[in-house]
């Protein structure tokens, strides 16, 4: 063994650990331990790409989107194209085609890209993000989001259909909701994308003009997808797996996740709210998208807006006698909202069929904060629909909301102005409502026409587009605190809405003392678009959870796996703002049911594990009294097995096993071919030496004294 | 594509084993037997070995560059002297075999001689030993990479193959040395073999510079070779004999039925 073993160890060498791992790799082999993957010499082979995020395969009724690679992934040799001229090598030029294309993060638009789907020699792309953002916006969603599941239809409004209206996002190329038959993925670091173009330009760049000579450096991605066609052929195959196999082998999951809410009064949860009761909705999402998997940082489109409901909440739970207020105020978060209003859809279905607390019956209004971070000199755009207010009754209800709203920017600086009654509603939430019933209500929007936001659903919607600067050389602790200018614009929008909304719900006091406070805004930003592992957030979660930190960039994905980090951190973050510490036991805040305490029912217990003491490493733990609930935000569609539905979201996630991206140097067709006939002339040489030496051994191997005796 | 290099690094390392096992073992079920049997007992040394490598690394324990290549070193050494403990076990253990078959046979004389159990035992020695230090290389010749993105040589694969054509001649022929040695009680030409294939191991440290490991090697391999040629009785005078064709026998030989 040593011979071998010696020659793999020193072969090895250079791969530092490499020989150890091999050797105990061969022991185990030996022992049956088990069969040796990753060993030293696929390390010496292969770089591995770890910040990548791929992109997916989604499905709705009638369409998939999104990439796939073969089942044993892609590979093709590495092209950068930096510029629009450098495409001409990959798809007529280059000699070694198929081509993997490094694409620089600018260039990545529709018309490149359908000139790449239309190519047989691109095996895959992979797109290095761009810094800064680019300037001249980019949005893979699409023109008009969410067409066809909103309000506007050929029986409501029917000039108002699909956007005809207004382009709401103009920008929108439509790109993440084209299909690739190739993985493309996103390379997330910087140094990846270096140790990819170093080796491209160490092996495969033309030396003036010749064509780059083997061997040359090639990429593998991985992204093979099980779900094919539709949300109808994939749920049909899940379905008939898990009704026929004993170990089933789902093909596509439904998008879904959990909706948070919680009132300003508590209510009973077990039975309904009272036909009298009237309450008035808050409403924004929570969730965005982008053309890759998990990677949607939604700072503008979902953050900057829910952070202001946040805020506004806790505004107005700071209220002295706001319990007392004629009506109540719901705050509703709604989950899944990109992929056609998943969590506002549900609700509204739940409600409709009376497994919600809250009727339709019993909503007084509505009001939904839209993106409203990148305001034109603080003017805030009043959006309202045009259909319903045909309706007296409902248009003097709108009237009230918009007064209360004005009245409260008075003093604010903030500019309220209200878009003309004859253009729709933006892509909200609340058009899921006034599809099920007329009801009044406003969408608060920076935008008048198309948005603001031209990173809408792309991985540039970061806190850089919402203008969230932070000076240089601050410690984590300082940046969670420090009150940008945004955060402030911010805070002013959700005073309006607080003040606003303690006007609605019938309180007559003074308002100017309402007022959300900027430095928890700062905080909110600083958690949900930078890290959510910061000291705020650790002391207000529950310990279990602390998995649901870290320091990378949060994403507001909502995938199909049960609660999603964000839901659950809006769900500690609401608990904390409007919640109050009640001097509850662990294990009284653990079990409530088993306490004397007659508003139990009322009420949710949170214990969460507090801040860290100054002076000492433990934390102090306590217990949060809140009414912060969640909701299942799944279409209704996969409730009712609907799967080809027009009226409810279809949207699912196909599954997959292996999704990684991998570098490596290929070597010529020559030499593998040259191996191989090595290879075939030995084998052919020593059978022919064998056969002769074999037929005369008892010449060859015979002394003179016993000729012939041991002939082999 | 790189199945191309997969099946000629295999045909590189095992085509003359693959050669010599379908002339000369394929045919004769007692010579598979003793085969197989050299193959089994190279493992039980490969076990032993792994073992006290696994004791080794555990209280070595320390990751600097500098103990863990003298590990590598002292596990080399330690499994040579021990793959040749084995050898002289196996020797011993078909001395016996031998006695015994001879008491069974039909036939006057003994049904395989001490000659041919060396060839046969260090064929099996050399397969067993060239599968173990290729099989991991070529699972991953079959792509798509190879070797070469941290600067490595592109040579790796099949300077690897020849080096476990290298290993798998030299067993046979350490086997017939060996065997003979221990016959004729001749102990300067055990220390001989167990010198030439420590050697031969300390080579495979001078790795990557494929020359420098591959060249002594092959030339080792010539010597031992040779030796063996004349061990197992062959003569210059046979040779050119052989090469001449001027051997009556071997044509009567053909002619003869079988």
């Amino acid at each position: 063994m040593a011979a071998g073993a010696g020659w793999r160890m020193g072969a090895a060498e250079r791969g530092g650990r490499g020989a150890e791992t091999l050797f105990r790799g061969l022991l185990f082999c030996v022992l049956g331990c088990g069969f040796c993957w990753g060993n030293s010499i696929e390390r010496k082979i292969y770089i591995p790409l770890n910040k990548t995020a791929p992109c997916v395969r989604l499905l709705n009724a009638t369409h998939q989107i999104g990439c796939q690679s073969s089942m044993n992934g892609d590979t093709g040799v590495i092209h950068v194209v930096e510029k629009d001229q450098d495409l001409k090598w990959v798809l007529t030029d280059g000699p070694h085609p198929p081509y993997m294309v490094l694409l620089e993060g600018g260039l990545f638009t529709r018309e490149l890209m359908l000139q790449l789907k239309g190519s047989s020699r691109v095996s895959g792309l992979a797109v290095a993000i761009s810094k800064p953002i680019p300037a001249q916006g980019f949005s893979p969603g699409l023109k008009c989001p969410n067409d066809g599941f909103g309000v506007y239809s050929n029986d409501y409004g029917p000039q108002y259909a699909h956007c005809n209206w207004t382009m709401w996002n103009p920008l929108g190329n439509g790109l993440a909701y084209e299909d690739f038959n190739f993985p493309i993925f996103l390379l997330e670091d910087a140094n990846e994308t270096q140790v990819i173009k170093q080796c491209y330009q160490d092996h495969n760049l033309p030396q003036n003009g010749s064509v780059p000579e083997y061997p040359l450096c090639a990429m593998q991605l991985f992204a093979h997808m099980h779900a094919v066609t539709n949300t109808v052929t994939c749920m049909r195959r899940s379905s008939l797996q898990t009704a026929f196999s004993l170990n089933p082998e789902e093909v596509c999951d439904a998008l879904s996740d959990y909706n948070v809410w919680s009132t300003l009064k508590p209510i009973n949860t077990s039975s309904k709210i009272d036909l009298m009761d009237e309450v008035i909705i808050v409403a924004t999402r929570i969730d965005s998208h982008s053309f890759f998997w998990n990677v949607a940082p939604g700072a503008e489109s979902a953050v900057s807006s829910f952070v202001t409901h946040l805020a506004a909440a806790e505004a107005l739970h700071k209220v002295p006698g706001v319990q007392t207020l004629p009506r109540n105020i719901m705050f509703t978060f709604f989950q899944g909202e990109t992929f056609d209003y998943i969590g506002s859809s549900r609700m509204v279905y739940d409600m409709e069929n009376d497994k919600f607390p809250v009727r339709l019956d019993n909503i007084h209004s509505f009001l939904e904060l839209s993106q409203v971070a990148l305001r034109n000199s603080s003017v805030l755009w009043v959006h309202t629909d045009p259909v319903s207010q045909r309706n007296e009754s409902i248009q003097t209800q709108v009237k009230t909301l918009l007064e209360a709203l004005i009245n409260s920017s008075m003093s604010a600086n903030v500019t309220l102005q209200e878009v003309r009654q004859s253009q729709p509603l933006p892509p909200s939430s609340f058009q899921r409502f006034l599809k099920a019933r007329g009801i009044p209500g406003v969408v608060l929007a920076d935008h008048r026409t198309s948005f603001q936001n031209r990173y809408y659903q792309s991985m540039y919607d970061t806190a850089e587009n919402i203008l969230m600067k932070y000076p240089e050389g601050l410690s984590p602790e300082e940046t969670l605190d420090y009150v940008t200018d945004t955060a402030k614009s911010l805070a002013e929008v959700a005073t309006v809405v607080a003040r606003a909304l303690y006007q609605l719900a019938g309180g007559t006091g003074n308002t100017s003392a309402i007022q959300a406070d900027p430095r928890t805004v700062s905080r909110m930003l600083y958690g949900f678009l930078i890290k959510t592992n910061n000291s705020w957030f650790q002391s207000i979660i529950k310990q279990d959870l602390k998995g649901l930190l870290g320091d990378e960039l949060p994403q507001h994905y909502i995938a199909v796996t049960t609660l999603v980090n964000t839901t659950q951190l809006v769900q500690y973050v609401l608990a904390n703002l409007t919640g109050t510490v009640v001097n509850f036991t662990k294990e009284e805040c653990l079990n409530p049911e088993k306490t004397p305490n007659p508003e139990k029912e009322m009420y949710v217990y949170t214990w969460v594990q507090g801040s860290r003491d100054a002076n000492s490493t433990s934390r102090v733990p306590f217990c949060v009294q809140s009414t912060v609930r969640l909701t299942k935000a799944a279409s209704p569609a996969f409730e009712l097995k609907q799967w080809g539905s027009t009226e409810y979201s279809t949207w699912t996630e196909s599954r997959w096993k292996d999704i990684r991206a991998r570098i490596f140097l290929v070597a010529s067709k020559e030499l593998e071919i040259i191996t191989l006939v090595v290879g075939i002339a030995i084998l052919i040489l020593s059978l022919l030496a064998t056969y002769f030496i074999n037929a005369k051994a008892h010449v060859l191997f015979s002394s003179p004294g016993d000729a012939g005796a041991v002939a082999y | 594509m790189t199945a191309a290099v997969f099946i000629g690094c295999s045909l590189i390392a095992f085509g003359p084993a693959l050669a010599l096992c379908v002339c000369t073992i394929a045919a004769e079920p007692l010579r598979l037997v003793f085969l197989i049997a050299g193959g089994f007992f190279w493992l039980v040394s490969l076990l032993l070995s792994s073992l006290v490598w696994f004791i080794a690394v555990q209280i070595g324990g320390s990751n600097s560059a500098s103990v863990k290549r003298n590990l590598l070193i002292f596990g080399v050494v330690f499994s040579v002297l021990l793959q040749e403990v084995f050898r002289f076990a196996y020797y011993k253990l078909l001395k016996k075999a031998n006695k015994g078959l001879t008491t069974i046979s039909q036939e006057e004389t003994i049904p395989i001689s001490v000659r041919q159990l060396s060839y046969v035992s260090g064929l099996g020695f050399g397969i067993m030993s060239g599968i173990f230090s290729l099989v991991n290389i070529l699972t991953d010749s079959l792509g798509p990479g190879t070797v070469g993105i941290y600067g490595d040589s592109p040579q790796y694969f099949v300077a690897s193959a020849f080096m476990t054509l290298a290993i798998v001649l030299l067993h046979i022929f350490w086997g017939i040395v060996f065997f003979d040695a221990c016959e004729k009680k001749k102990w300067w030409a055990l220390a001989l073999v167990i010198l030439s294939h420590l050697l031969v191991s300390g080579l495979t440290f001078l790795n990557p510079q494929y020359e420098g490991s591959l060249v002594p090697s092959y030339i080792i391999m010539m010597l031992m070779g040779t030796w063996a040629f004349f061990t197992a009785g062959g003569s210059l005078r046979n040779l050119k004999l052989c090469l001449m064709c001027r051997d009556k026998d071997f044509l009567l030989a053909n002619q003869r039925p079988r």
